[in-house]
């Protein structure tokens, strides 16, 4: 909170309180002035934080960790495909939502295990290969499981993915409050959402700022000298890969059950690499970097279907360009401009991993 | 006196160079023990082969009476081995104070669970780690940097908070690889200071050092190695007048073996 | 029995053309220890622009022999490609050489999809139809064994180009200057090695292989399109690997045999598995070998280095 608060331009050196508030409040107030623009900004906001999500989940693997996972798209897969298995027509299947979830983790918690197992111990690049190569697996065993006996249904996906449950609310139904009152199921979606997301950053941070936290850092630094002070590099690495993959995991059962269905489409390289691009725009290592970078690069797309298209039609008369094409190309320049010119990213707060404060307070006692 | 540390015919060799041959020597409790030798003579290479850097091909070594695992470093550092590198090699990103509370974590135990919940356990934890690293930035003198990104510290200071992040780690023998390199005579002098409070303070010292002066100044005995060989073992003294040490050093007579 | 030769030749055919992809990577990789991911889309770049230079050609003078036609082809896309290798080094790798290890990385997957990304505004998103210029009309040199010209074109040309580059590499001052810089920058340089300009030739070489390897596999499947570098340019990674990356002959080795295995793994892949898994598997073959060599022997084949330059 407090990396975002000071990334607020301005206003978060100045008077830190009200960042504070107008973030809250921006967050809460969000979905309210996207409505102003039509009900598809609401769920592209629903999106974002899914995408929030994942870019804070791929940070804690890249950013903290310094693993730079190209496959991670596939544990948002293995959630996604847990919560279609489990809660869908095509096995008949409906856990609830509650078991799911959890299952949903764990399985892409254990799929990052598993893939992390034989190859943490190589070099950074040798690991951005591999896990490319693991995304790319996940995917055809997506597109080919449906022979000869049904698992994925294949290329066509599968459908009527069980809604979100809590406790009996179903969030895909507008709740209504009076009669003539209700609060669109997209809206709550969005608040759901932006809940995780807020756990999420909790949690993050909680790590961040503790021996595990550091332990991740000093590695990344420096991994013959994070050894030379005891680090256990194979375990943490692990544990970074996990931790990030469960997130993943999570962000796909959320996902699968907020779209209703789940296809391998979803789930490209290209997917994993603008999860990347998040997090590399807004920084890596800290957390308002990826926040930011999320929420700019999963908008990108839309606004540019909004804008680019006219603006290319007023310009040159027929759209020479078209925003899926921008999108990959805007991607793709950000990766290699932010490198060359920006390396901390657009949002180059030094992270922290420890609680000086505490310092000053035991000292004055 | 108390034998801290033993080599045993320790071997290392890579490829076709024989870096280290049948090294064997003894660290006594309390002492600094310096380890000197012309460039490429396998000084570093036994660091990194006591620290677990590298797997050696021979040999074995033991520490207070029982042998070390090869080749984990971090079960090493964990019996209480602790080192400084060559070439300063610190965590950039993180503070000095970051740096040396990293160093600490293998004393320290808060799980993943604690550390989510934030318990009372792990937040004590935390915070005896930041008071202790922050002492341990006094203990070498650099508290007033405490909140500096350590890249941006001063070469010497730098040096000195390599020193501290490896003390953290709670040592009962430190490997110091050239500390002084670079330094210019002032801060050598401090240094030698640092080490031997770190010595009162009761922390064995291996010491790689080119700097004659404040090895024959400092330590209480010296191994010379020579080809990956040792080739002599004694008080500062007496190795100054080993005929084999003054030939290695003036490459004057033939590889002395 | 013939099952099993034609899977072997098929398997030669599509490993030299691995092996050719490979060189380029393990060339950069040797020298400057990234992982150049763009290296496939350069291969890709390559049969695009050879395609674009034969459909020009067939409008302008029809009558052209399909020989003349794939020379003049090839001499357009080499150095087109050749300036591609050359401007990303120039503008992006260099900068980056001292920089933190995951930047040169990342610049490298924004490459490769920057020049996905120009290739599908240039040539579209559709799957063009590769001129098969020589004759892929099937032979039977044994019964019920099928081998075309063009394979065997492909597996002549490249023994050949292996050979020139060994030449190149073992043979000549600046071949000499390459190993003095992979083996060492600093040390080269003091002797007086201008390492950039080696580093900048290493790009080049490799990206000139790529072309003439993306035009081998466009004629060897018939179809080009701004996606097809990637695959290849993994596998081919893969191959660097297997072989023992940093190595010239590991590279041409792991080639060869990432190909056997592929074909081999693909024409049985249904039996082994008892019809569970098809040949619409045959993609995962490459990253089980990548995952089984970097477990077992990350030295590769023949590789001596598993330096830890980070």
């Amino acid at each position: 909170m407090n990396e975002l608060v000071s990334a607020v331009p301005w206003l978060g050196k100045r008077n830190p309180m009200a960042a504070r508030w107008l973030i809250i409040i921006l967050a809460i107030a969000a979905p309210m002035v996207a409505m102003l623009f039509g009900r598809s900004w609401v769920r592209i906001l629903d999106f974002a934080l899914l995408y929030m999500m994942l870019a804070l989940g791929l940070n804690l693997v890249v950013g903290f960790a310094g693993l730079l996972d190209l496959g991670y798209i596939a544990f948002y897969a293995v959630g996604a495909y847990t919560f279609a298995f489990l809660a869908s027509p095509h096995f008949d299947v409906h856990l609830p939502f509650w078991v799911v979830l959890p299952l949903g983790a764990a399985f892409a918690g254990m799929a990052g295990i598993m893939l992390g197992f034989p190859v943490l111990r190589l070099r950074g690049d040798y690991l951005a290969i591999v896990t490319l190569g693991f995304g790319e697996i996940i995917r055809i065993f997506m597109n080919n499981l449906n022979y000869p006996i049904n698992i994925t249904n294949g290329p066509q996906g599968i459908n009527g993915l069980d809604s979100i449950n809590l406790f009996g609310w179903d969030l895909a139904r507008n709740l209504q409050v009076t009669e003539d009152f209700s609060i669109n199921s997209l809206f709550l979606y969005y608040y759901f959402f932006l809940a995780c997301v807020v756990g999420s950053i909790i949690f993050i941070q909680r790590l961040q700022i503790s021996r595990i936290g550091r332990a991740w850092a000093a590695m990344r630094d420096d991994e013959l000298a994070a050894k030379a002070i005891g680090i256990n590099t194979r375990n943490l690495k692990l544990l970074a890969f996990s931790m990030g993959a469960t997130f993943g995991g999570v962000a796909g059962c959320l996902f699968g059950a907020f779209q209703g269905f789940v296809s391998p489409e979803s789930f490209s390289l290209m997917e994993s690499i603008a999860v990347l691009t998040m997090v590399v725009f807004g920084g890596m290592g800290n957390i308002a970097g990826a926040i930011v970078g999320a929420f700019a690069l999963a908008l990108l797309p839309e606004v540019l279907r909004d804008v680019a298209v006219p603006l290319q039609q007023t310009l040159f008369g027929h759209v020479l360009l078209d925003p899926e094409v921008l999108r990959m190309l805007l991607l793709s320049l950000a990766m290699i401009l932010m490198m060359l010119l920006r390396p901390a990213g657009l949002i180059p707060a030094r992270a922290r991993y420890a609680h000086p404060e505490n310092l000053h307070r035991s000292a004055a006692k | 006196m108390i034998t801290l540390l033993e080599a045993r015919n320790v071997g290392k060799r890579f490829g076709g160079l024989q870096a280290l041959t049948d090294v064997s020597l003894t660290i006594r409790k309390g002492e600094v023990y310096g380890l000197i030798g012309p460039n490429g003579a396998g000084k570093t290479t036994f660091f990194n082969v006591l620290t677990g850097a590298y797997i050696p091909d021979g040999g074995e070594f033991v520490f207070n009476g029982s042998e070390l695992p090869s080749g984990k470093p971090h079960k090493i550092v964990g019996r209480g081995i602790a080192r400084t590198f060559q070439n300063i090699r610190l965590f950039r990103d993180l503070t000095a104070l970051e740096n040396v509370m990293a160093g600490h974590h293998i004393r320290t135990k808060a799980g993943l669970w604690g550390i989510l919940t934030q318990n009372r356990f792990t937040r004590e934890e935390e915070r005896l780690t930041t008071e202790r690293a922050y002492e341990m930035l006094k203990y070498v003198g650099i508290e007033r940097f405490a909140q500096t990104v350590s890249k941006n510290l001063s070469y010497g200071d730098q040096r000195r908070l390599e020193i501290a992040r490896a003390l953290a780690t709670e040592p009962q023998l430190l490997a110091l690889d050239e500390p002084a390199a670079g330094m210019n005579a002032t801060e050598t002098a401090q240094l030698k200071v640092l080490i031997e409070q770190i010595r009162h303070d009761g922390v064995t010292v291996m010491l790689i050092e080119h700097d004659v002066k404040l090895v024959m100044g400092l330590c209480d005995r010296v191994a010379v190695l020579d080809f990956g060989r040792k080739i002599a073992e004694d008080v500062p003294a007496e190795v100054q007048r080993n005929e084999a040490v003054i030939n290695a050093y003036l490459g004057g007579g033939k590889h002395a073996a | 029995m013939e099952t099993l030769i034609q899977q072997i030749l098929n398997g030669l055919v599509i490993g030299s053309v691995y092996a050719l992809i490979a060189l380029g990577y393990t060339m950069v990789y040797g020298i400057l220890g990234l992982i150049n991911f763009a290296h496939g889309d350069v291969l890709m770049v390559g049969a695009l622009t050879a395609l674009q230079t034969m459909m020009f050609l067939m409008g302008v003078a029809p009558g052209m022999s399909p020989i003349a036609m794939l020379t003049i082809a090839l001499m357009v896309a080499i150095p087109v490609c050749m300036m591609i290798g050359f401007t990303m080094e120039r503008l992006a790798y260099r900068r980056l050489r001292n920089a933190p290890r995951l930047a040169p990385l990342i610049t490298a997957i924004g490459m490769s999809f920057l020049l996905q990304t120009l290739a599908m505004i240039i040539w579209g998103r559709n799957y063009h139809t590769f001129p098969q210029l020589i004759s892929t009309t099937p032979m039977q040199p044994i019964e019920g064994v099928f081998v075309t010209p063009v394979q065997i074109f492909i597996i002549i040309a490249s023994a050949l180009i292996m050979i020139g580059l060994s030449l190149l590499v073992n043979k000549t001052r600046i071949g000499r200057a390459m190993r003095a810089t992979a083996e060492n920058h600093r040390v080269a340089s003091l002797m007086g090695v201008d390492t950039n300009a080696v580093i900048a030739f290493t790009f080049v070489i490799g990206a000139a292989l790529a072309a003439v390897a993306g035009v081998m596999f466009a004629s060897n499947y018939g179809i080009a399109h701004y996606g097809m570098g990637f695959m290849p340019g993994l596998k081919a990674f893969t191959a660097a690997v297997l072989g023992g990356i940093g190595n010239l002959g590991g590279a041409m080795l792991g080639g060869i045999v990432l190909g056997l295995v592929e074909s081999l793994g693909a024409g049985y892949i249904e039996h082994m598995t008892f019809g569970f898994l098809n040949s619409s598997y045959q993609d995962i073959f490459a990253f089980i070998i990548l995952g089984l060599v970097l477990i077992f022997k990350p030295t590769g084949l023949l590789g001596e280095r598993v330096s830890d330059r980070a």
